[in-house]
């Protein structure tokens, strides 16, 4: 550094020129922070508004309405002829003594029409749940009890607020006659919300009273089972053999340019090549967990390569140099020493493309998962939906309850990934390496 | 280890597959969304009723169903097709050629197109003239020449209407309702311009175009698929006017009103006698050549044709379907489950 002036002035020294610029450069910092920061603020906010929204939506799903009714099981209708034969008593019918309770608890309601709103309160689900009651005890035939009856969607929106009860009798699905019953029901303590375990246990309903995710739940399960177990063992091979035993030549850069590229192509492509070679050429059943995992295995392999290669990539080489200079083969290196220490990288990888697969939607509406199917699925050939499908069908569905399923869904789907994400960063906690 | 999920998840592919080969035993319904909430009710209700297996339902859309119904007979082909219009002539034939000769063709009802808006917006009370002039790409002007659309406000095509902005959320043009309501309310409405009428027979295809040209200049909205979004979108703008499904503005008449269409409003009277003109029938369509086969599928044809489900009271009305006049039910109902083969259709 040269600061001999003659002219007298002090000379500029260099942290006289830091000095100078210290002050921007500290602004500068500072407002790269804000804007950081406010970022993520915002990110956050509109995270918590989505969650508000559908908590708010969708918590009253988790409740459902109730009505107490002193039902008599009629011996003369359920069993004429008095010999508790399981196949009679499961035929009867069970409509007719709940339309006689409704009767005997609303004895001056005689017209036609008002039996049909009465009726109308309980759902129709009721008498198949009064004919498991009789089935599981079948004295019950002959007594009279107090049961709790489903209540129709349109009263457990109304219980729920979501009708409102001040709006003109015109304008509202529930009418007023319907709703001095419900105040008259009330009033005795005869209606209440209680938890809805049909929303856990049963398979999708056009009776948003009847509905549940256990189908789509068992159908998520059994295809992110089989998506699973065809596209680890596939990845991590390919991973395996591209970065440690494939010659790197031109050949093997198209194939890295191709998976890199794979990883990009919209979901719906790989649905259009299911249906024109799974189900067209192979003859893979439609609608089925086996064809959906095909299709997101397809999906989710790049993913999993990339990921288990990067894994693979951060190994140190002196692992290898070590295990082969003790005179290991290379696969003995690299399923003995390598394998293992790039492991919790690969499941990290692996467990994010579950969860992708888990979200999925448009590569099944090409292979017949839009569609309705009410029977919870037994294995991987039964026909299915999964979460996320369901989820878009109750979103489509006109009736009002089933707006909060929808949410209730969501919360189901979005706790299953949430998990699934945590699941992956304890693993990277727990068993990481750093060198 | 690895050896071992690999080899497990092998036999299990080829297990699968080889179940594939065996006999369906639920019946398979695929196609239109317009006809899904009828038909998954009744399939539904079908399941729980009866001892067959609840019926398989795909929301495929109307086209899609009958490329699949019409791919040929087997296990692995759709048994019955919904439809929100009557099977093309296209369609029928390319069945034939696979072999799908004999179809039972039955009518279920009727399902509207409601044009609404909120509440709190104005009522609209329209002609199919006014709302062609409100949503066509071009519109003839005084001298009968075609223009582009210029109206901005409905003020502007009619004075008694509403001084607000033009503001359409409808369906995109992959939606049957879309095709439907082109059909119905567009062409019917361009055909009240007699210089547009007169094009029908000197220029068909310019006509095509005139009538069903929806304009692209922000005023109709494509709102997807989804009909609950179009009602959410209302509620949150009072100003604007969405299409869709008539069983969605019955289940949210809390909150929407009807347009009058040449001062006929939309309601289950209204629709089922054909005095509202925006309308259209649904079908659906059986494969003889399954029955037998597949177990259940004329049962499940009684029921969809059983009063108790498709009758004015029954619980398809809850649904949102309109009934067909009670003689003609009873005609279509006794030829629907006598499996009576549908003649060839004319176009």
């Amino acid at each position: 550094m040269s600061n001999s002036h003659a002219d007298g002035a002090p000379p500029k020294r260099t942290i006289d020129v830091v000095n100078a610029s210290l002050k921007r450069r500290y602004a500068r910092e500072r407002r790269f922070r804000l804007v950081g920061l406010t970022a993520v603020i915002l990110g956050l906010t509109f995270v918590g508004l989505l969650f508000a929204d559908i908590i708010a939506k969708g918590h009253t799903a988790f409740v459902q309405t109730y009505i107490q009714l002193p039902v008599t099981f009629e011996a003369e209708t359920l069993d004429p002829a008095g010999t508790r034969d399981p196949e009679t008593l499961a035929r009867a019918n069970y409509q007719a003594i709940i339309r006689d309770a409704l009767r005997s608890e609303f004895p001056d309601v005689t017209d036609r029409r008002g039996t049909r709103a009465l009726g109308s309160m309980i759902s129709v689900g009721a008498p198949s749940h009064l004919r498991d009651m009789v089935l599981a005890n079948p004295d019950l035939v002959g007594t009279t009890r107090e049961v709790w009856l489903l209540a129709d969607d349109d009263i457990d929106m109304l219980m729920k607020g979501h009708i409102n009860r001040d709006l003109p009798e015109s304008e509202r699905r529930v009418k007023d006659q319907t709703v001095g019953w419900i105040e008259q029901l009330e009033a005795q303590g005869r209606i209440e919300k209680r938890f809805n375990t049909i929303f856990f246990t049963t398979g999708t309903s056009r009776e948003p009273e009847l509905a549940g995710i256990a189908g789509a739940l068992m159908g998520s399960f059994y295809t992110l089972v089989l998506t699973l177990l065809i596209s680890f063992p596939i990845g991590v091979g390919a991973a395996l053999y591209l970065e440690e035993f494939a010659p790197k030549n031109r050949w093997t850069d198209l194939i890295e340019v191709n998976i890199n590229n794979l990883a990009a192509v919209p979901s719906i492509v790989f649905g259009l090549l299911g249906l024109a070679v799974f189900i067209a050429i192979f003859g893979v059943p439609r609608s089925t967990p086996l064809v959906a995992a095909l299709v997101l295995s397809l999906m989710t392999l790049p993913t999993i390569i990339i990921a288990s290669r990067a894994a693979l990539k951060s190994v140190p080489p002196s692992i290898r140099e070590a295990a082969l200079g003790v005179g290991a083969s290379p696969l003995q290196t690299q399923m003995h020493h390598v394998l293992p220490l790039a492991m919790p990288g690969m499941l990290t990888g692996t467990i994010i493309g579950m969860a992708q697969a888990l979200g999925e939607t448009a590569p099944l509406l090409m292979i017949g998962m839009i569609a309705f199917i009410v029977d919870i699925p037994s294995g991987f050939t039964s026909p299915t939906t999964v979460l996320p499908v369901q989820i878009f069908l109750w979103a489509d569905s006109p009736e009002r309850a089933f707006v909060e399923r929808t949410s209730a869904a969501i919360m189901v789907l979005l706790a299953f990934l949430i998990l699934m994400n945590l699941g992956a960063v304890l693993l990277r906690r727990r068993f990481e390496r750093r060198w | 280890m690895k050896k071992t999920i690999i080899a497990a998840a092998v036999t299990l592919a080829a297990a699968s597959l080889s179940t594939q080969a065996m006999a369906r035993d639920s019946v398979w319904i695929a196609g239109s969304s317009t006809v899904f909430p009828f038909s998954t009710a009744v399939a539904e209700t079908f399941g729980r009723e009866s001892s067959f297996p609840t019926p398989k339902v795909e929301s495929l859309g109307t086209g899609g169903g009958f490329k699949l119904f019409c791919s040929g007979v087997g296990v692995d082909k759709s048994d019955i097709s919904n439809a929100s219009r009557a099977i093309k002539k296209s369609e029928f034939d390319q069945c034939q050629e696979n072999g799908v000769t004999e179809i039972t063709e039955v009518k279920i009802g009727y399902d509207g197109i409601a044009i609404a808006n909120s509440k709190s917006g104005p009522a609209l009370d329209l002609s199919l003239g006014e709302l062609w002039m409100a949503l066509a790409k071009d519109v003839p002007n005084e001298d009968g020449k075609l223009v582009a659309n210029p109206y901005k406000k409905w003020s502007e095509i009619n004075k008694d209407l509403p001084d607000v902005a033009i503001e359409v959320l409808g369906p995109p043009p992959t939606s049957g309702t879309r095709d439907a309501f082109v059909e119905l309310a567009m062409e019917g409405g361009c055909d009240s311009f007699d210089s547009v009428k007169a094009l029908k027979d000197s220029d068909k295809d310019m006509h095509k175009a005139v009538c069903h040209g929806i304009r692209e200049d922000g005023a109709f909205i494509e709102a997807g698929e989804n009909d609950n979004l179009i009602v959410q979108k209302l509620i949150a703008n009072p100003n604007a006017v969405g299409v869709f499904g008539f069983s969605f503005l019955d289940q949210n008449a809390d909150t929407l009103q009807g347009a009058k269409i040449g001062g006929v409003e939309p309601t289950f009277e209204t629709i089922g006698d054909g005095s509202y003109p925006v309308s259209r029938s649904i079908y659906f369509y059986v494969k003889n050549a399954h029955v037998g086969t597949i177990p259940g599928i004329q049962e499940y044809v009684a029921e969809f044709t059983n009063d108790k489900a498709w009758g004015p009271d029954g619980y398809l009305a809850d649904k949102g379907l309109i009934a067909l006049p009670d003689d003609m039910r009873a005609s279509v109902a006794e030829q629907a489950q006598a499996l009576k083969p549908m003649a060839a259709p004319a176009k």
